[in-house]
């Protein structure tokens, strides 16, 4: 019987009410007496120096405040990256400086160069055309192997070249390397992109930037997953300010999606300009704007090659990977193709040994950062995709391949870095193979080749890392933040409940999921407890929404809070029922002394905590908890896919017909809310897989600038997906046993649907080993016809 | 001739409610300019007289080019509130008439039963939002090498009725974004025979939607018209080879053997020469296939 509340109910989203009756409030929707707008002049160009830039006829325009150029931070710090990598042979990596205003040059289409605050955004927009810029074009670098070159031009001319690090993760002996490659019976290499996407979340980007001059007090209205961090970068590294003075407020946010986890050049401008201007100073973004400045996802090219003794065990993996970051370091950019993707290159499988090398390149592009996933989806990609390869190479079943090498002892240390604690690889398998009907594909394409189309089957496994942690070994990789979190539960004198806590929830459902783990507890109606959150100034901290995290830490910070709250209200239950507190007992609202019919009903308590007239005098009156929680271990959620998919030859046309998805999540809260984050993931995975493209041509302008180049995924280009939660080993390191699921969906589904596409053109007979995505018509008709 | 109910603007019901002006993206980032709304032709033309003024249809083009401040007219001119331009009819000689500021939408309604390859056109342009903005004069006088409508006022040997002059479709697209109209010249109907059968295949622009190819054939007693949106740099355009092999047999086979150059075909990010090439004749192939 599914339950109808607490952990474990379809609870239906309260959120929703307001997101779907247009109640929601943005930070569009927040608009400051007396505010300007501000307008950024960006560059047209990919690559030049400034030689001119002379901002005195913008300023004389009607309505202008001020007008800003890069001069105008000379005194403040630059856009810091939060997580320093070290290369292979012990150096930092090379950080440039990202200046909030271009310095003499500009590094990519779309960099600011001087901000018009106006009266109104029409006259900020119009001074901006009365700017004289002059700017000498440099030749731009766009592709990362020619940045890598010898003498190649330099995006920052004060770097010894264009590579950020060059990294490596597992095996260091390249010549144990070679030697296993050496003796396989079979070794399958595949070249392979993966593609930059952009986000593009419904909600572009905005920030208002407000300042009081009576107290010295800023506020920072912004589009942001993590309001804390926002407001730390900026206090401690841009602009200097005390973190008390600063209140950072992320409102509803219209999805994020990874790229609103990032501290940008225009909220430290709102906020430095309010002062400047002593007015309140807003932006918006433009979807045109979006495209040129919001930080971009994926963009790396791999080589990778696996070892097969003679009996198809996996037993060497090797990858080369180019990462594109862009022009500058977004803020954790650097950790994305590194610690979020060379820990996750073992995968499913016990392959004993694997050597990841990955090199970050600058290039005149947008800055590269987190994309739903980070890194693991590229992980998930090249070794589901060689996997294919291998299995089709070796004429064996694609399942069976993978079932052979699968780990299945927990926990289980991977060559790099590592520790699975749990995992049911191939009961997760079973359940897909059973929910995808596998057994009836032969039949399906029967069908489907009747009518003239080819059809395929795409299998994949992925693991993933979530809730990135502990941070004392965050630390030492690098991460200049911790990673933990933060939650206060404060209970009211009439029983209910406001919970402040870190996790910021954009889309996920948090004000619907966390008050079902509270309410379960004390076991009190969901409808009692509400979620605060996305306000610097009422909650104690937080390290924000990112990485599947936020039910794995902040929810632990919160189960933590609350089990302290419910030790302090046993205190005073024992005191009014005149009981030992050994011998008191919650359940269903009511402390009861064990063995009695002797009790105190949930309201009672919580009214004499803040009415203590007959109170313990030990006891502190008030009913409030904060608990910070810092895990022990990254959780692992892991699941095997299952893609169907219709080519038409004629016209290379792929439809997806069928789409499974076996997780294993731990445990579950609201399996609704879990439905839904895999159908969303899965979403833009085929996305990525089908449609998402974005394209620069060699002088850096960008080619898919707009949705009528840029192809999201519609509703008509997904299909009704099957999701199986059943198969759950609860993570064994956090309270509630669960894993995160934020994610898994763009993880794993990229490597299904390819796989999908190669099954149907190598059912064609043609026989092609890769296709590159997006797998658009134009490129399946070419494969077909090469 | 006879028009259809006018549908409300969905601009005037927004400032009934609301007490103030639709909200239309950023106005605020758009050149400034004045606007009108006449409700007659002639007084559309007369508006048009005044130095760069624009016309307006649904706006679904011309917006967000102004947003982009890619255009700056002093006035827009806006032919939604002309009665005698809205609207469908059918002719006593049997002609599909439209009037030039007829959005999508009530073409997909109203001409599904008089002409229903039309109406399908009408009906797979954009989304229902555009479909109900945008309209066939604009469309038409727009000629997007991509849209919808050139092919079927092509393949349909159409007729184009401006407030001087009637045109013939052979004669009136002259390339991308290019056509025969002069400075201030509004499209006021479109007069399409009805042909005994016809069909549109159009292989969606995966970002776009537009036409990446779409291929209208029609049918006529007199011969058959094939035209060709989406695929050539000089914008749509009628595939004569086509025309006669169909013209002795219309059947798909007939077409076998046939292909186009793919010489003057566009490459971009979607699709290659070639690719867009080989798409003409599949989708050709397939409109005499569903006007079989
Ligand atoms: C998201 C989206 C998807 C679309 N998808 C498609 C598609 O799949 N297929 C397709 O064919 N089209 C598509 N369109 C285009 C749309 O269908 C409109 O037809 C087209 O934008 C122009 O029509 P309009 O009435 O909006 O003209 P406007 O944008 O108002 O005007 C366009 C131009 O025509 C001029 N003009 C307007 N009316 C007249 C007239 N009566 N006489 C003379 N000149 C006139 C204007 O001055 C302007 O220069 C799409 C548009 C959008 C925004």
């Amino acid at each position: 019987m599914p339950k109808d509340s607490g952990i474990g109910a379809s609870s239906k989203r309260r959120e929703d009410v307001r997101f779907l009756t247009g109640a929601g409030n943005y930070t569009d929707d927040i608009n400051v007496a007396g505010q300007a707008y501000v307008y950024f002049l960006r560059s047209d160009i990919a690559h030049g120096r400034i030689t001119g830039l002379d901002t005195s006829a913008a300023e004389a325009m009607p309505g202008v405040v001020k007008v800003f150029t890069g001069k105008d931070f000379e005194g403040v710090g630059g856009m810091p990256c939060g997580w320093e990598v070290t290369d292979k042979h012990g150096a930092p990596m090379q950080e440039p400086a990202h200046p909030i205003l271009a310095q003499g040059k500009v590094r990519h289409v779309g960099d600011p160069i001087a901000a018009v605050v106006a009266d109104s955004l029409e006259q900020a927009r119009d001074a901006a055309e009365a700017i004289d810029l002059e700017i000498e074009e440099l030749p731009a670098v766009i592709d990362m192997k020619a940045a890598a070159q010898e003498g190649a031009v330099l995006v920052h001319d004060d770097l010894k070249n264009n590579i950020c690090y060059d990294w490596q993760l597992g095996e260091t002996d390249d010549a144990k390397v070679n030697e296993v490659f050496a003796g396989a019976a079979h070794v399958t290499t595949l070249d392979l992109v993966n593609n930059r996407l952009v986000a593009n979340p419904m909600e572009p980007r905005v920030a208002v930037g407000e300042y009081k001059r009576g107290t010295d007090e800023y506020t920072l209205y912004t589009t942001s997953q993590n309001p804390h961090v926002i407001r730390l970068l900026m206090c401690a590294f841009v602009l200097g300010l005390p973190e008390h003075k600063v209140r950072v407020v992320a409102p509803d946010v219209g999805g994020g999606f990874g790229t609103k986890i990032f501290h940008y050049a225009e909220e430290a401008f709102c906020t430095f300009a309010a002062k400047a201007c002593n007015r309140p100073v807003k932006w918006t973004s433009s979807r045109s704007e979006a495209f040129m400045s919001d930080a971009h996802g994926r963009d790396h090219v791999s080589t990778i090659e696996l070892a097969l003794d003679a009996d198809n065990n996996f037993i060497g993996l090797r990858t080369n990977t180019y990462a594109n970051l862009g022009a500058y370091l977004s803020t954790f950019s650097s950790s994305v193709p590194t610690w979020l993707h060379g820990t996750l290159m073992a995968g499913n499988y016990k392959t004993p040994v694997v050597q990841v090398n990955v090199r970050a390149m600058f290039t005149n592009t947008v800055p590269v950062d987190a994309y739903r996933g980070a890194g693991r989806p590229e992980a998930t990609f090249q070794l589901e995709r060689v996997v294919d390869k291998a299995a089709r190479e070796l004429g064996v079943d694609p399942i069976a391949l993978r079932r052979q090498n699968f780990i299945t002892q927990f926990p289980y240390d991977t060559p790099v870095a590592l520790t699975y604690d749990t995992g049911d690889y191939n009961g997760t398998m079973d359940k897909l193979e059973a929910a995808a009907d596998l057994a009836g594909f032969a039949a399906r394409r029967a069908a489907s080749e009747a009518k003239g189309k080819l059809r395929g089957l795409g299998i994949n496994c992925y693991i993933e890392a979530c809730g990135i942690a502990p941070s004392n070994i965050v630390g030492m990789l690098g991460a200049r933040a911790g990673l933990y979190d933060a939650a206060t539960v404060r209970v009211n004198a009439t029983g209910s409940i406001s919970v402040m806590v870190g996790a910021h929830s954009h889309g996920q459902g948090h004000e619907t999921a966390f008050p079902q783990v509270v309410a379960d507890m004390i076991g009190i109606d969901e409808s009692m407890v509400e979620i605060v959150h996305g306000d610097t100034s009422k909650i104690p901290f937080g390290m924000g929404t990112y990485g599947s995290r936020s039910l794995a830490v902040c929810g632990s910070a919160m189960v933590k809070a609350t089990e302290k709250v419910i030790d302090k209200a046993k205190k005073i239950a024992a005191h009014l029922l005149e009981a030992s507190e050994a011998d008191i007992e919650l359940k269903d609202g009511q402390f009861s002394v064990a063995g009695t019919d002797k009790s105190v009903a949930w309201g009672d308590v919580t009214l004499t905590a803040y009415v203590p007239h007959n109170f313990p005098l030990e006891v502190e009156p008030g009913l409030e908890e904060t608990a910070f929680y810092d895990p022990a271990n990254f959780t692992f959620p892991s699941g095997a896919y299952a893609c169907e998919v219709e080519l038409d030859p004629e016209t290379g046309q792929v439809t997806i017909e069928a789409f499974t998805a076996a997780d294993d999540f731990g445990n579950i809260v609201n399996p609704m809310i879990v439905d839904g984050q895999v159908h969303g993931g899965i979403g833009q995975g085929i996305g990525q897989a089908l449609l998402e493209n974005c394209a620069y041509d060699e002088n850096g302008q960008l080619l898919s600038a707009s949705f009528m180049d840029y192809a999201m995924p519609r509703a008509d280009d997904v299909p009704f997906y099957g999701v199986d939660h059943s198969s759950q080993t609860p993570c064994t390191h956090n309270p509630l046993g669960v894993k995160g699921c934020g994610e898994a969906g763009a993880i794993g589904s990229p490597p299904a649907v390819v796989n999908a596409v190669l099954d149907a053109m190598n059912s064609g007979g043609k026989a092609v080993d890769h296709i590159d995505m997006p797998v658009s018509p134009s490129r399946v008709w070419a494969a077909m016809n090469s | 001739m006879r028009l259809g109910a006018l549908p409300p603007d969905p601009r005037d019901i927004y400032s009934q409610m609301k007490g103030g002006s639709a909200p239309f993206g950023k106005e605020d980032e758009m050149y400034s300019f004045d606007f009108e709304k006449p409700s007659s032709i002639a007084d559309a033309v007369a508006a048009l007289g005044a130095e760069d003024a624009q016309a307006l249809g649904g706006g679904q083009t011309l917006i967000p080019t102004l947003k982009q401040r890619l255009a700056a007219p002093s006035v827009l001119v806006s032919l939604s509130g002309i009665a005698e331009m809205r609207g469908v009819c059918v002719e006593d000689d049997g002609a599909l008439v439209i009037g030039g500021a007829t959005p999508h939408a009530i073409v997909a309604a109203e001409a599904a039963g008089s002409y229903p390859a039309l109406a399908a056109l009408a009906g797979q342009i954009g989304d229902p939002a555009v479909r109900n903005r945008g309209t066939i004069g604009g469309s038409v006088a727009n000629n997007d090498p991509a849209a919808c409508y050139p092919a079927g006022v092509l393949g349909s040997g159409a007729t184009i009725v401006t407030n001087t002059r009637q045109v013939a479709a052979d004669d009136f697209f002259e390339g991308m974004f290019a056509t025969v109209l002069e400075e201030g010249e509004i499209i006021t109907s479109v007069r399409f025979p009805v042909p005994q059968a016809a069909s549109y295949q159009k292989f969606l622009q995966p970002a776009s939607r537009f036409a990446l190819v779409g291929v209208y054939v029609a049918r006529f007693a007199d011969g058959v018209r094939v035209a060709v949106t989406g695929a050539s740099e000089d914008g749509v355009f009628r595939w004569t080879e086509a025309e006669a092999a169909l013209n002795k047999e219309f059947r798909p086979d007939a077409l076998t053997g046939l292909s186009i150059n793919p010489a003057n075909m566009i490459a971009d990010l979607h699709g290659s020469k070639a690719y867009r090439a080989h798409l003409v004749s599949v989708m050709t192939k397939r409109a005499v296939m569903a006007s079989l």
